[in-house]
């Protein structure tokens, strides 16, 4: 029982730190920039504001438009429960595995890409189309790093691969692990839509993706879109973390651990924010046929890690 | 009489009572009724047979030895791993049955209904015949009536020249893969009165390596062929299209999957195991497949084509699992192999109702919408909300996202080849992650390819008259795929127990499977190898159904307000469904990256005033993606039969004298042949 209200109070603190994240970066950026920028409590408002106005719906719509919004939030919010991001007990953790994670988050883009495609906008198709091809040719990098890690962990069950990690410190400054977490933040970026793959603060059409997906939804449907691109960056962010660095974590149950696994993650992420603030105030965004490349290269890294993690065992 | 032997005689007798009385049905009404009748007892009663067999693991035997005794009678023997089969056949059968009473409604006036229902029965009756088959002789013969049944069901539509093409590629490949099963089975035989495969198998522990290796590789393209493994998968999506859809999915669905079996039965039962490289290569021919396949899929327009390249895809990723258990199975670890071989047959069985579903679903759609192309179609979503909905069910399995039955079977697959890291030799345990990574490639292309597949199709507005005017098919029609959708859903959740059963199947293949237990963890959960990695589709499907409908409950609660308005179209004035994006534009992307595989020709035609180039009259682009893998690996081929063909054509002198000095030289031939190697 207790273990399935930790894991609530897990999903519970990853959904309202998720607009915390992202206006942080947002905030920071616009520091580095030499701009003020909005508070970084900012999208807090956002979201009240989008919850509390009327949708607009297309006529060309169907339910696939007006579903969407559920799926990808409701997919984002059971990653964030099924990852560990500040606890990560022994035995199976919930419902499933990395593969798994991997799989549901593929559920979202899926019905996300549908919803672009569904109002017969040329965006919608645009960054539907867009979206899929970068979707699929960062699914060999995922899946190589999840090797990588389970090479060493000899499964790819999260709470085995972070005791592993913890049992083996010298393991996790090894060269797979190193460059499989490199592979993995580059699939981070191009997941979670950030630059130099997608720019998150442009409309402008020959350049975005996500957006282009997203831009004929309005009101909470927005609200829900905008929460789970969130959620979802934070997961990602929580995976790069702790994957490969999962000191802190709470590997029981008493509230202590949990206290040290709720700071240790949020000081995990403020780096990673940083890290990603001050990637994106320095590179420009990658003509869309360059992507591939950037792609393949993490893949490559990825390839790396596999080999290394064999040589060294 | 047992009710595994009663089963079979029901089926026999209700494919023949089909095949026959539909031949003689007074009218084409009657024919099409008489037709599904038949064939859905025949498939009533191999489902008994085949779950009696499943249940009681006691096998069905029968022999009728006064039957065609010269080639050895006809021997039947049903064991589990057939007995899995004939279930696919039968549970596959039975809805297509069903759909074509109202399918083939329209062909009435126009095509022999009644030719149709003695090719169907036969068909069905085929495909159920070749897992019972005990010997030579009558693999064989339900082999060729499989065949040749299905030739005239691709046959159908006759009248255009496309179908005759399909007909005939389909008639050479799959005779040339009946020319290399004729070797295979005389090199097995151990002599001219054993032909049971008891007797193979007795046989098969007594030949030596090489000669093992030469059956593995006829074997591998006798069956290929017929799995459509690449590069001998060009029938697939030239026969796919042509067949009446109900036909593709059976023919996509089961058909293709014997060639499965008859890799299981040959390579695993009655070689068992072997070198490593043999799992090696069918590793390298499933990954080949299988990226192969979902990218031809990709650029495909025709959705019926598109669906003939993801079942090429689907056979490379079931072979994935075959190699994986292959190469483990050559080093000793069986348990290990065993999941790579139950991975295999749960995606066969997974595959078998997705794809059924949506190419019965595609059939709905090409009644309405009168065409097969996706530039013509959109917005089908409308008129046929059913449909649409069935046809996303199979898409999302398809592109093996959980809970469905795809991502079980694919999470299964990934944890077989994962486990091939635990093989001694690095060298060869580094082939299992490229593997991982070609398979995780594969199924990020195929979410992109079955978006598209849905998205182009069903979403948006309208691209013709027909696809604006489409309406719901009849109801028995939506019902049949409602239970194949329930199918996807079922196994998905269910799939915990459903790969247990499997992975037994698989052990009784090898007497050191059969003491091997699955890595069971109750039965809720699917387990890696290692017992440590598990993932429940039940759960997933709970929890989701919590985390999507929790944020409906609370904002229906709260009241969400909205209203219609038009499509944000940059200031137009009216957007229409010339501005969407079309099928190729959204594979355009992918296309590009892949360019040096698919090789496209471009053509760009600008048709220039005569008096001035600046006047431009009109400019045409055309592009195309050719297979160049077909073209680099048939047209060598195509060339030589046709330099043979003409170096034969010299025999033929035109004079009856010459034609009796042949006849007679060969009679001469033939007899100082037969001396000599007596």
């Amino acid at each position: 029982m207790i273990r399935y209200v930790a894991v609530l109070l897990q999903t519970l603190v990853a959904m309202a730190l998720a607009p915390g994240l992202v206006g942080f970066i947002r905030w920071l950026k616009a520091r580095l920039q030499g701009r003020r920028g909005a508070a970084p409590w900012q999208p807090y408002f956002e979201l009240r504001k989008l919850f509390g106005k009327e949708a607009v719906i297309s006529h060309t719509a169907s339910w696939i438009f007006t579903a969407t919004p559920f799926v990808l939030f409701g997919t984002s919010v059971l990653v964030a429960s099924v990852v560990p991001l500040i606890i990560a007990p022994a035995g199976r953790f919930l419902i499933g595995d990395l593969f798994a994670t991997v799989y549901l988050l593929l559920l979202g883009t899926f019905f996300l890409a549908l919803a672009g495609l569904d109002t017969g906008s040329p965006f919608g198709g645009m960054g539907a189309s867009r979206e899929m091809t970068v979707v699929a040719l960062t699914e060999p990098t995922v899946a190589l790093s999840i090797v990588a890690l389970a090479l060493n962990a000899g499964s790819t069950s999260f709470s085995q691969i972070v005791s592993h990690t913890l049992a083996q410190p010298s393991a996790a400054l090894g060269p797979g692990h190193l460059l499989a977490f490199a592979a993995l933040f580059i699939v981070t970026l191009a997941e979670t839509g950030r630059l130099p793959v997608d720019n998150p603060s442009t409309h402008l059409e020959l350049t975005m993706i996500h957006e282009a997906m997203i831009l004929e939804y309005s009101g909470p449907y927005l609200a829900l879109i905008e929460w789970g691109a969130a959620l979802k960056l934070l997961v990602f962010l929580a995976l790069a973390a702790n994957l490969f660095m999962p000191w802190g974590i709470a590997l029981w149950l008493s509230p202590a651990a949990i206290a040290i696994g709720l700071l240790s993650f949020v000081a995990k992420l403020g780096v990673l924010a940083v890290a990603i603030a001050v990637l994106e105030t320095r590179v420009a965004k990658l003509r869309l046929f360059r992507v591939p490349e950037l792609l393949s290269a993490s893949f490559v890294l990825a390839l790396l890690a596999v080999m290394s993690t064999f040589l060294v065992r | 009489m047992p009710s595994g032997n009663l089963g079979l005689v029901v089926m026999v007798l209700g494919y023949g009572a089909g095949a026959g009385l539909s031949l003689l049905a007074p009218s084409d009404r009657a024919a099409r009724v008489l037709t599904a009748i038949g064939a859905a007892i025949g498939c009533i009663g191999g489902l008994i047979a085949a779950s009696s067999v499943l249940v009681t693991r006691v096998p069905v035997d029968a022999t009728f030895g006064s039957l065609v005794s010269a080639a050895g009678g006809v021997a039947i023997h049903l064991d589990p791993l057939g007995a899995f089969f004939l279930l696919l056949v039968a549970l596959v059968g039975l809805p297509a049955a069903v759909y074509g009473v109202t399918y083939t409604s329209e062909y009435e006036g126009r095509h022999s209904l009644r030719l149709f229902g003695l090719m169907f029965n036969g068909f069905l009756l085929g495909m159920s015949l070749v897992p019972c088959a005990a010997n030579i002789f009558t693999f064989l013969f339900a082999w060729e009536l499989m065949a040749i049944t299905s030739y005239f069901l691709v046959m159908t539509e006759s009248q255009y020249a496309e179908t005759r093409y399909a007909g005939l590629w389909y008639a050479v490949m799959t005779h040339f893969g009946f020319l290399v099963l004729l070797p295979m089975f005389l090199i097995m035989a151990p002599g001219s009165g054993a032909t049971a495969f008891a007797d193979l198998r007795t046989h098969a522990a007594l030949m030596s390596g090489s000669a093992k290796s030469v059956v593995f590789l006829l074997a591998m393209v006798a069956f290929g062929s017929k799995a459509g493994l690449v590069p001998l998968h060009v029938w697939l999506p030239r026969a796919h299209p042509a067949a009446p859809s109900h036909v593709s999915a059976l023919m996509s669905g089961v058909m293709i999957k014997l060639g499965v079996y008859g890799v299981l039965r040959v390579v695993v039962d009655f070689l068992g195991a072997g070198p490593a490289w043999w799992g090696g290569l069918v590793l390298a021919a499933g990954s080949i497949s299988a990226l192969s396949g979902v990218l031809y899929a990709l650029t495909e327009n025709d959705l019926k084509r598109l669906l003939a390249y993801s079942s090429v895809e689907n056979v490379g990723v079931i072979f994935l699992g075959i190699g994986a258990g292959l190469v483990l199975q050559s080093y000793g670890l069986h348990t290990l192999a065993l999941v790579g071989f139950g991975a295999a047959l749960l995606h066969t069985l997974n595959h078998a109702f997705f794809k059924a579903l949506l190419f019965l679903a595609t059939g709905n759609v090409l009644h309405e919408a009168h065409t097969r192309n996706m530039e013509r179609m959109g917005g089908l979503i409308k008129g046929m909300p059913q449909t649409a909905a069935l046809f996303l069910i199979g898409s999302a399995a398809a592109a093996a996202l959980p809970p469905l039955n795809g991502f079980a079977s694919e999470w299964m697959v990934f944890q077989a080849l994962l486990s091939g890291v635990q093989i001694p030799q690095p060298d060869v345990a580094i082939g299992a992650p490229l593997a991982i990574g070609v398979l995780a490639l594969t199924s990020g292309l195929a979410a992109a390819c079955f978006v598209k597949a849905f998205g182009i199709s069903f979403l948006a507005m309208p691209r013709s008259e027909e696809a604006a005017r489409a309406r719901e098919s009849h109801w028995s029609s939506r019902a049949v795929m409602g239970v194949l959708a329930a199918g996807c859903v079922g196994l998905g959740l269910a799939a915990p127990r459903i790969f247990d059963g499997l992975f037994r199947i698989a052990g009784s293949l090898f007497a050191a499977g059969s003491s091997a237990s699955p890595p069971a963890v109750g039965r809720l959960w699917l387990a890696a190898p290692n017992g440590v990695a598990q993932v429940s589709p039940l759960l997933i499907a709970v929890a989701a159904a919590l985390a999507i409908g929790v944020p409906v409950a609370l904002l229906r609660w709260r009241g969400l307000q909205w209203r219609r308005a038009d499509t944000w179209g940059c200031g137009r004035i009216q957007q229409t469904a010339r501005m969407e994006y079309t099928s190729s534009a959204f594979a355009e992307p992918l296309r590009r990256v892949f360019s040096e595989l698919y090789r496209p020709t471009e053509d760009l035609t600008i048709n220039v005033h005569p008096d001035s180039r600046y006047f431009i009259r009109s400019i045409t682009y055309t592009s195309a993606v050719v297979p160049w893998i077909e073209r680099a690996f048939y047209d060598p081929v195509a060339r030589g039969m046709r330099a043979c063909a003409t170096q034969v054509r010299r025999l033929q002198g035109g004079s009856v004298h010459l034609y009796l000095l042949y006849l007679s030289g060969a009679l001469m031939a033939a007899l100082v042949a037969a001396w000599w190697f007596r």
